[in-house]
């Protein structure tokens, strides 16, 4: 016997738990304004995900999934991206869209149960949130094949979580993007919980990162609440895509620290020694360690921007709370370009019974 | 290439075709009128679809826009969904209906939902054509008429011809509607006859019933492969003096009741004809529908005629399954004894 195939997967980290510089640097993170722009979008995020809790219980927002431990995912993935690049989200990246250009009052407004919320007055090509799991990979190489076809410098990012490494859909995406050469990065949020299942039940694979080898391409894992590792890693997939070299899989290591959603009580399946744990090693303290060490991070400068983050919350909130519910008649105005007769009877008779 | 150029040429000129070559000729034409079409599938390449329907077109268009794909179902479904969001219209190719379920999550759960989801920022300009239905003696899994599970998903069309022009013509429009469009060929009858078919760009309406025969004492409704035997059944019906009206539904959604409910009002008496099990087959929404609409105007039970609510037997059996000319006369003698 002799081995005709061989891989390795390799792990990257910049950053300790305790924010210490764990090998070099990357250019970009030896700029303190570069590193403050990201620390200021993870502490956003974070607010925002505690006011959209905090509205979800107090029943003014629907279901909500916070993102709560997992900002460097979003924030150091959609940072690397160019503006005409294409964000294909799950449910709980709403950071990564925020840095995209969706506002915090459409990502409520989806929320709140209203379809305009995914027509982002920004980023006007960037995919809706997805909900059923892993099912947006496909299109992630679709919108691909789009940019190859048209020989647009543009590269798709597909972000789901470590449960969608178990889907058909995950693999059949990664495979036509291998086969194809398609300029995709798939990030896979390993956030550690699909729901109650841990990543130990999920897959036998030692890695989910592997699982791209299989698809004819490279896959890695990065310490993915270390954002300086989860930025560079996207930005070398990002050019490799560009530069005509196919996708890339990043598994990033992170860890949910909220529920699922909430609708969700994660007391009932993991315990409280494990997530505070994980409380030692969460991306945002990590980076203001960082920026405190080696960038002169005050207490005021924190207080300032804590301030500053519930005050633009606050504002958010305030928008999406003043506004008005779309008339009834919106759920047909969208079915098709042109509605069919049997649409518009349909709607008249809605509006009849108002 | 040659048959392809001569297409080109004689494009306005009728040329006899069966129902897949009216498909093949189809997708050339909107391929060459619009560059954004893009072809996907399994085998639609070099092979040129295992019906051949996408023969020739690789070597005309070239392997970018026809596209052999990883045998993927969820791919042929889901990709089309980011292609045409970022501005293609791909035409996707499932190769049997019986291997189109793993694309329903798709198509329900994206393709149809994309234009509402956004409200209009991104759409799904798809289309995904499978060959469907019995009759041809293929293995199992190859046989079924599942339209019916379609034509329940807002959001979609769902468009069926049962001749060549009307597949030519049809399947235009489909590549042309800016929504997504569910496109099932009668595979039986893809060889069973030629139709003078002009090559001239001319889409059919895709929310219209075509009237195929005109007859003023009972309506016989069906779609596609099953119009051959609805129209043999009319035959012998004419030789015991009755006239019956053959509409071609063609487009089950969305659902031309006008043009039925016509028919209805001037013969009182219908016949629904279809391959699909009976239960919950497209069917029950007509009859429903003309309980409902058209009750004053009937003189009669709604009759339907169905495949059985059978898994679908393999090819021994299949002949027992299928409706025949038989069972649809009956039906109609059954009609037409309510005075």
């Amino acid at each position: 016997m002799s081995a005709v195939a061989a891989f390795e997967i390799h792990y990257r980290r910049t950053l300790d738990p305790d924010g210490k510089v764990d090998g070099e640097l990357p250019p970009f993170a030896r700029d303190r304004d570069a590193l403050v722009a990201l620390y200021r979008w993870m502490v956003l995020t974070r607010a925002f995900d505690a006011k959209a809790v905090a509205l979800q219980r107090t029943g003014r927002l629907g279901t909500f999934a916070s993102s709560i431990g997992q900002e460097a995912v979003n924030i150091g993935v959609a940072d690397a991206m160019a503006p005409e690049d294409v964000l294909l989200p799950s449910f709980r990246e709403h950071g990564a869209q925020l840095v995209r250009g969706v506002t915090m009052q459409e990502v409520l407004v989806y929320w709140g149960g209203d379809e305009r919320g995914s027509d982002f007055a920004g980023p006007r090509q960037d995919f809706p949130v997805c909900i059923p799991v892993g099912t947006h990979a496909p299109h992630a190489a679709g919108a691909a094949l789009a940019f190859k076809l048209r020989d647009e410098p543009r590269v798709a990012v597909c972000i789901f979580g470590d449960g969608a490494t178990s889907r058909g859909d995950v693999y059949e995406a990664m495979n036509v993007a291998g086969a194809w050469t398609l300029p995709v990065v798939f990030i896979a949020n390993n956030n550690q919980w699909a729901i109650s299942v841990p990543r130990s039940t999920q897959t036998a694979a030692e890695t989910l990162a592997q699982k791209a080898i299989a698809a004819g391409f490279d896959g890695l894992q990065v310490d993915g609440n270390d954002i300086i590792a989860v930025r560079q890693a996207t930005a070398e997939a990002l050019d490799k895509a560009r530069a005509g070299n196919g996708p890339t899989l990043i598994e990033a290591l992170t860890y949910r620290l909220g529920d699922h959603t909430t609708a969700d009580d994660a007391s009932r399946y993991r315990d409280d020694e494990e997530v505070g744990r994980h409380w030692k090693e969460e991306p945002v303290a990590r980076l203001r360690s960082h920026l405190t060490a080696a960038h002169g991070w005050r207490k005021a400068d924190e207080e300032a921007l804590i301030a500053a983050c519930a005050a633009e919350v606050e504002s958010a909130v305030e928008s999406y709370l003043a506004m008005p519910p779309e008339p009834p008649e919106a759920m047909f105005d969208w079915l098709y370009e042109e509605l069919p007769a049997e649409i518009v009877r349909q709607r008249a008779a809605m509006l009849e019974q108002e | 290439m040659a048959k392809a150029r001569k297409e080109t040429e004689t494009s306005a000129a009728a040329t006899e075709l069966t129902l897949v070559d009216a498909v093949g000729l189809a997708m050339a034409r909107a391929m060459q009128e619009d560059e954004t079409v893009i072809l996907l599938g399994e085998d639609i390449g070099v092979d040129g679809g295992v019906f051949r329907a996408t023969d020739g077109l690789i070597a005309r268009f070239g392997a970018d826009r026809v596209r052999d794909t990883p045998l993927s179902e969820a791919i042929i479904g889901g990709l089309p969904v980011g292609l045409a969001a970022m501005g293609f219209r791909p035409v996707a190719e499932i190769q049997f209906m019986g291997f189109i379920y793993p694309v329903i999550d798709q198509i329900v759960n994206h393709a149809a939902r994309l234009r509402t989801r956004t409200r209009g920022r991104l759409t799904c300009p798809m289309v995904l054509r499978a060959p469907y239905g019995g009759g041809i003696h293929a293995p199992e899994h190859h046989s079924e008429s599942m339209e019916a599970m379609f034509a329940h998903i807002p959001g979609l069309r769902v468009v069926i011809p049962s001749s060549p022009a009307r597949a030519y013509g049809l399947l235009l429009a489909a590549i042309r509607d800016p929504d997504p469009v569910i496109f099932l060929e009668p595979k039986r009858i893809y060889r069973a006859t030629r139709e003078a078919v002009a090559d001239n760009g001319g889409a059919l309406p895709l929310d219209r019933c075509f009237t195929v025969l005109k007859g003023a004492d009972v309506t016989l409704v069906s779609w596609g492969a099953m119009l051959k035997e609805t129209l043999d059944a009319a035959e012998v019906l004419a030789g015991d003096g009755v006239d019956a009206e053959v509409i071609d539904v063609a487009t089950l959604k969305p659902l031309d009741m006008d043009t039925i409910l016509a028919s209805i009002s001037k013969t009182g008496r219908c016949v629904i004809v279809h391959e699909a099990p009976l239960t919950g087959g497209f069917g029950a929404e007509i009859a429903a529908r003309l309980a409902g609409e058209g009750l004053m105007h009937l003189v009669a039970p709604v009759e339907r005629v169905a495949g059985w609510d059978t898994v679908m037997p393999l090819l021994r059996l299949e002949g027992r399954y299928m409706p025949s000319p038989e069972r649809i006369v009956a039906a109609a003698r059954r009609v037409l004894e309510y005075a």
